[in-house]
């Protein structure tokens, strides 16, 4: 064969860009042949993926040239959800959408639901909905992970994922629980790889043996909900074990801190807390009570202890120690719960714990402590975790998230060598985030809301509440059904709109979001409320949705304005630390997006539309005071916008000369910057900062200096979280407000400050024997959500999804490989097709995420698999749970943070008829473009060899 | 009829795959898939793409069993089952029935790196070769007609427009658990071939005779957690008051 033949260039360029098939934010490289795209690889220098890639991001191609995406902005002519649109100009489209929202600003700013999706632009679309004037504002984190992030928050710091990640390079045991697998994809199976090289010992807790669980040292196919008890167990065991690290407690925890104790006053369980508000330790050489932190100060962690005025107190490391020692989470007594033996679990807790202090790790590096202490090592406790989704999508996810990072805190395992490790810009402790915006006081007709929508509340004072007690926004996040939605609950939206509770809103705008099928419980429900009509007027329930999405999702034909995006090919967009960050450990890191290829169609960024949205509105930030835009495109915001003085979207390349780094003036050169190095940024942290952040006076200036901060915001671990006990006491009539007579059982059952493990809310809802089974999604490694089937390439690796039994089920029921079944929950049933599976936990059945798609929707055929045998299991989740004694209805969701409890789902299933087709089958929505009926990708570039 | 060449090739280019690490996230087969389309000889085509009946020719695919042990081999948890993700591509067996089989000369083994080919404009598309294979890892291009098969990425390892570092297969440089590797099997010294004698890689069906260049690396043996549970401790330690008084002895040497 020629040699010439085999040195052919690959490309006639190579463009570095971020991807954005999944949450990743990997690094990537590509080849650009004749204008068209050639190849796509992982860039080798990013940080994220260091090179690696996959099967989603070299997918890209066939994302990129897929005949779903939309074409120009679309007015909808015929009714809802037939897909009957006409093609409008941006000026039309524009000038339509500017009518509606200025309406809305003027009359009443409420009356718009602006809730995003997949949004990779959370800091810009927040800072517009504020802007703007509206309290009803969220992304999508109230159905996805907002379990995760408020419990980290409120318990360390910092959370799983985008705010940290395990030391990969010096854990030796790494115990995971349910964790999606298409993200955050490379960098765990980066991590996984590294992890056995080394012969390091990984533990994956998950009812479910895919992925990343398939190649585990251990499995425990844990029964789904349970997780808490099983961690609660640990917790006993390395206590009754004495495997704690008492010193890193005593430094860096609140254990010490003095919990009140006067039962039927409204400080009970509150810290102690001096004239300044500062919480009291009782010290033991002095015998008083000394402000925590005290230097020299050695506090107790036990004892009774009088803090004046007759009160008494006692540490709270007593009140946890004693509670989890109870005999009740020993593993003998959580084991039937559980489905884990006892033996596994005392195994677990041993090996944790001999890990953890056997096993210590120490790096030679001086370093000082917030309190002015010099230390001559960074210590190492080798054990490390990880959880999404398992834990968060249920009920019971807040508190059984809290006594996760309990756990890692009781060992000394977070932000030290070998454990669970920061990712600037956390850890960040609680009183520097906001408190939520949105109450009666916050808003206005023309006028911006007074601060963010979103953040934490401290107590029910912060709740977004009428007088009454009613919910102020549309989620009713921030209320007594959700007091600590941090995220929102776009999950209730839709519901609550149409059913004006607690009032109707008069525009939904949506981004990204595929709300009218795998992003919403109760699918045909939601599909009902958008159709439906108000008979006195004959005019829509929710008047007036916009969307705007590249793809022809089965959401889009229930617009009314469709704003086409680009694909992330062509677009803009900054990957930034006031957002979602791709920080590392030790790395503080941000990352752009560019148009490396140029669109083909009437198509515009929608950050972009954004900004002249925001300036035809004359929102203050977008416009000046005489009307003109502020600036010319998403590009040019991401330069020049500034969030405070020096501050803005990106931290690197700052600075009139691009020197400066995380604070500075706009560089008009930036982007210029970030493509020549690759699209992103990379600061290291200097080794003396890189551990104990929380406590690490180095990376404390390190932070202010980047502009995390403007002081120093140490971390002291809450184990006890007081928060939590205002809202018990409130709920217990002992603080105001109060929540209403039908929310205090709940909300005292929920709130415990420590952990408390109780069963999802539908399985103790529902009739166990009647449902005796649990059902949950698993996401494959090869799609995003329903980001996949549109891709010629992806959809041959899922173009249908079973729904996987275990063996003992099939055997009682008579079931085979592709027999079909009826599975039946509270709320609806569905009949699919099976496939029969050992690697899955007794009692649980499973099929993978939104792979089912509606005829017609992602330019799909009507008869294509997908939506023909692929199927959802949304059609038997409500968004409500069955009704009590008192005929309420709750929101299926964690009574804490509001959390979509996708995974408390309980069904039975019977053997049904074959079928052609899996129900409910849904009419086609028109197919917008009809694709090739043959792709032959590349053929140009044939040569012969 | 087609002859191999004289055995052993100076050089055995092959893939070492590591069935303990392989999570089965597809990234390789893709990868495959979008460098192979665009790359040597015809595009790699697909049929419906969009429609019902949706195919396509790949090179590498992945196939996930359930493997419920039955004694013997340790394997986590009591009686768990297990899931093996399973990565096929063109082995490059040295004894190659898809070479010897070919009526055109189309389908061949090289001479000098052992990689298994198929000249494309020599090729009928009688599927003779993918009958003869029994691994299944050869798949008709329907819009050419031609068979494709694995190159080894042959236009990147000799690619001298690129980097050195990227010499290796698609699939191999995106491989994100890095199961995937590349080189010489023919030299003992090579870092495949160490890896190969280090975790006693195996030979796929070594009784049907091919001789298989690749190798794949068995899963590790695991130890149920069990075993680390300790027996019951002397006294009962589960009492808050105990535990308390060790507390303080801690604290009284910090």
């Amino acid at each position: 064969m020629d040699k010439s033949a085999l040195s052919r260039p690959v490309s006639d360029e190579v463009r570095r860009t971020t991807c954005y098939m999944c949450a990743c934010r990997c690094g990537i490289d590509v080849h650009i042949k004749d204008g068209k795209i050639r190849y796509i690889e992982g860039n080798r220098n990013h940080p994220v993926n260091r090179g690696v890639l996959c099967a989603k991001g070299s997918a890209g191609i066939m994302q990129h040239y897929a005949p779903a995406r939309l074409r120009a902005p679309l007015l909808r002519t015929g009714p809802r959800g037939s897909g009957q649109f006409r093609e409008i100009s941006w000026d039309e489209a524009l000038a339509i959408a500017t009518d509606w929202l200025g309406a809305v600003r003027q009359s009443d700013p409420k009356k718009l639901a602006f809730f995003t999706g997949r949004d990779q632009s959370q800091s810009l679309t927040g800072f517009w909905a504020q802007q703007f004037g509206t309290p009803n504002y969220a992304a999508h984190g109230g159905f996805c992970s907002v379990n995760m992030a408020a419990a980290g928050i409120m318990t360390i710091g910092g959370a799983f994922w985008e705010f940290g990640a395990p030391d990969w390079d010096r854990t030796k045991l790494f115990v995971m629980f349910g964790v999606a697998e298409d993200h955050d994809s490379n960098p765990i199976k980066i991590g996984i790889s590294k992890l056995k090289k080394r012969g390091a010992r990984f533990v994956s807790v998950n009812p479910v043996r895919t992925g990343y669980s398939a190649v585990a040292d251990n499995w425990i196919g844990i029964r789904p909900g349970t997780d808490g008890l099983l961690i609660l167990a640990v917790i006993h065991e390395l206590l009754k074990a004495r495997r704690i690290d008492v010193d890193y407690l005593v430094r860096y925890s609140n254990a010490p801190w003095l919990v009140v104790d006067a039962p039927g006053t409204a400080e009970h369980g509150l810290f102690a807390r001096d004239e300044s508000g500062a919480p009291l330790v009782w010290e033991t050489v002095t015998e008083r009570v000394v402000a925590a932190g005290t230097k020299g100060c050695r506090p107790a962690l036990s004892g009774r202890y009088e803090v004046g005025e007759g009160r008494f107190a006692v540490p709270s490391f007593q009140l946890l120690a004693e509670k989890y020692l109870d005999p009740r989470y020993a593993p003998e007594a959580v084991s039937a719960e559980t489905g884990v033996d006892a033996a596994t679990i005392r195994g677990l807790a041993a090996e944790i714990g001999r890990v953890a202090f056997d096993e210590a790790i120490s790096i030679d590096q001086p370093w000082t402590d917030i309190h002015g202490e010099r230390h001559q090592h960074f210590v190492g406790r080798p054990v490390s975790f990880h959880a999404m989704r398992g834990l968060s999508a249920h009920s019971n996810g807040f508190q059984t998230t809290r006594a996760l990072h309990i756990l890692q805190v009781l060992i000394g395992a977070v932000d030290c060598p070998g454990g669970f490790r920061f990712e600037p810009p956390y850890p960040k402790p609680l009183d520097a985030h906001p408190t939520p915006h949105g109450k009666a006081e916050h808003f206005g007709s023309n006028k911006p809301l007074s601060g963010p929508h979103l953040g934490f509340p401290r107590g029910p004072e912060d709740l977004l509440i009428d007088a009454e007690g009613r919910p102020n926004r549309i989620d009713k996040a921030f209320s007594w059904d959700a007091p600590i939605s941090a995220h929102g609950l776009m999950h209730m939206v839709i519901a609550n709109a149409h059913a004006g509770d607690p009032y109707p809103v008069d525009v939904l705008f949506l981004y990204m979001a595929n709300m009218a099928w795998n992003s919403s419980m109760n699918t045909a429900g939601v599909i009902r409320m958008l159709e439906d009509k108000d008979p006195a007027t004959g005019e829509y329930r929710i008047p007036k949705i916009i969307y705007s999405d590249a793809y022809a999702s089965e959401t889009v034909a229930y617009a009314d304005l469709v704003l086409p995006d680009t694909t992330y090919l062509e677009r803009h967009d900054c990957i930034s630390l006031l957002d979602r960050p791709i920080s590392e450990p030790d790395a503080v890191q941000d990352a752009i997006r560019w148009p490396v290829v140029e669109p083909d169609r009437d198509v515009r960024g929608f950050q972009t539309v954004l900004l002249d949205l925001g300036a035809r509105l004359r929102l203050p930030g977008f416009a000046d005071s005489r009307g003109q835009p502020l600036y010319r495109d998403y590009a040019d915001y991401i330069v020049r916008h500034e969030r405070r003085p020096g501050i803005g979207p990106l931290a690197g390349f700052r600075g009139a000369d691009g020197t400066r780094v995380g604070r500075g003036a706009a560089n008009p050169d930036q982007l210029k910057r970030y493509i020549e190095n690759g699209s992103f940024f990379s600061t290291h942290i200097p080794m003396e900062a890189q551990f104990f952040k929380h406590a690490n006076q180095a990376y404390q200036e390190f932070a202010v200096s980047m502009g995390f901060f403007d002081t120093p915001k140490p971390v002291t671990f809450q184990l006890y979280q007081e928060t939590l006990q205002k809202f018990r006491l409130s709920a217990e009539g002992l603080r105001q407000p109060s929540p209403p007579p039908t929310h205090r059982e709940r909300i005292r059952d929920a709130f415990s400050p420590l952990p408390e493990w109780y069963r999802p809310f539908e399985e103790a809802a529902v009739d166990r024997e009647a449902y005796p089974l649990h059902a949950i999604t698993q996401r494959p490694a090869a799609m995003y959500h329903s980001w996949g089937s549109m891709n010629a390439w992806l959809r041959q690796i899922h173009t249908r999804n079973p729904l996987y039994v275990p063996g003992k089920i099939c055997d009682r029921l008579g079931l085979a490989d592709g027999d079909w079944v009826w599975v039946i929950s509270h709320h609806g049933r569905i009949k699919v097709e099976i496939a029969r599976s050992e690697a899955v936990n007794g009692d649980t059945i499973w099929t993978w995420n939104a792979i089912g798609k509606r005829g017609g929707a992602w330019g799909l055929h009507p008869d294509s698999p997908e939506a023909k045998k692929g199927f959802l299991l949304n059609h038997l989740i409500h968004e409500l749970l069955p009704p009590k004694g008192d005929g309420l209805r709750w929101s299926n969701s964690d009574p804490v943070t509001g959390q979509a409890a996708w995974y408390d789902l309980r069904v039975r299933i019977e053997k049904a008829e074959p079928d052609e087709a899996s129900q409910p089958r849904f009419a086609p929505v028109a197919r917008m473009a009809e694709g090739p009926e043959e792709l032959r990708y590349g053929q140009e570039w044939k040569e012969s060899p | 009829m087609t002859a191999l060449p004289s055995l052993p090739t100076p050089k055995k280019l092959g893939l070492v795959i590591d069935l303990d690490v392989c999570v089965g996230c597809h990234a390789c087969a893709v990868s495959c898939k979008e460098w192979n389309t665009g790359g040597y000889g015809n595009a790699l085509s697909d049929q419906d793409p969009y429609g019902p009946d949706v195919s396509g020719a790949w090179l590498n695919r992945i196939h996930t069993f359930e493997v419920i042990p039955d004694g013997g081999q340790i394997v986590g948890e009591a009686g768990d089952a297990r899931i093996v993700h399973f990565p096929k591509s063109c082995l490059h067996c040295e004894a190659a029935p898809c070479v010897t089989v070919c009526p055109t000369g189309a389908s061949y083994k090289r001479g000098e790196d052992g990689i298994v080919l198929v000249d494309e404009d020599k090729c009928i598309g009688c599927g003779l070769c993918a009958w003869a294979c029994p691994y299944g890892a050869r798949e008709m291009d329907v819009a050419a007609g031609v068979m494709k098969k694995c190159t080894l990425c042959i236009d990147r390892i000799y690619n001298e427009t690129i980097d050195e570092v990227d010499r290796v297969p698609s699939c191999v440089r995106t491989c994100p658990s890095n199961a995937r590797h590349f080189g010489d099997l023919g030299n003992p010294a090579s870092a495949v071939s160490v890896m190969v004698a280090e975790r006693g890689g195996i030979d796929l069906m070594p009784e049907q005779g091919t001789r298989p260049v690749n190798k794949y690396l068995p899963p590790r043996p695991r130890k149920p957690l069990a075993d680390s549970a300790p027996a019951a401790a002397a006294h009962d330690t589960t009492g808050a008051t105990g535990f308390f008084a060790w507390l303080d002895g801690v604290l009284e040497r910090i």
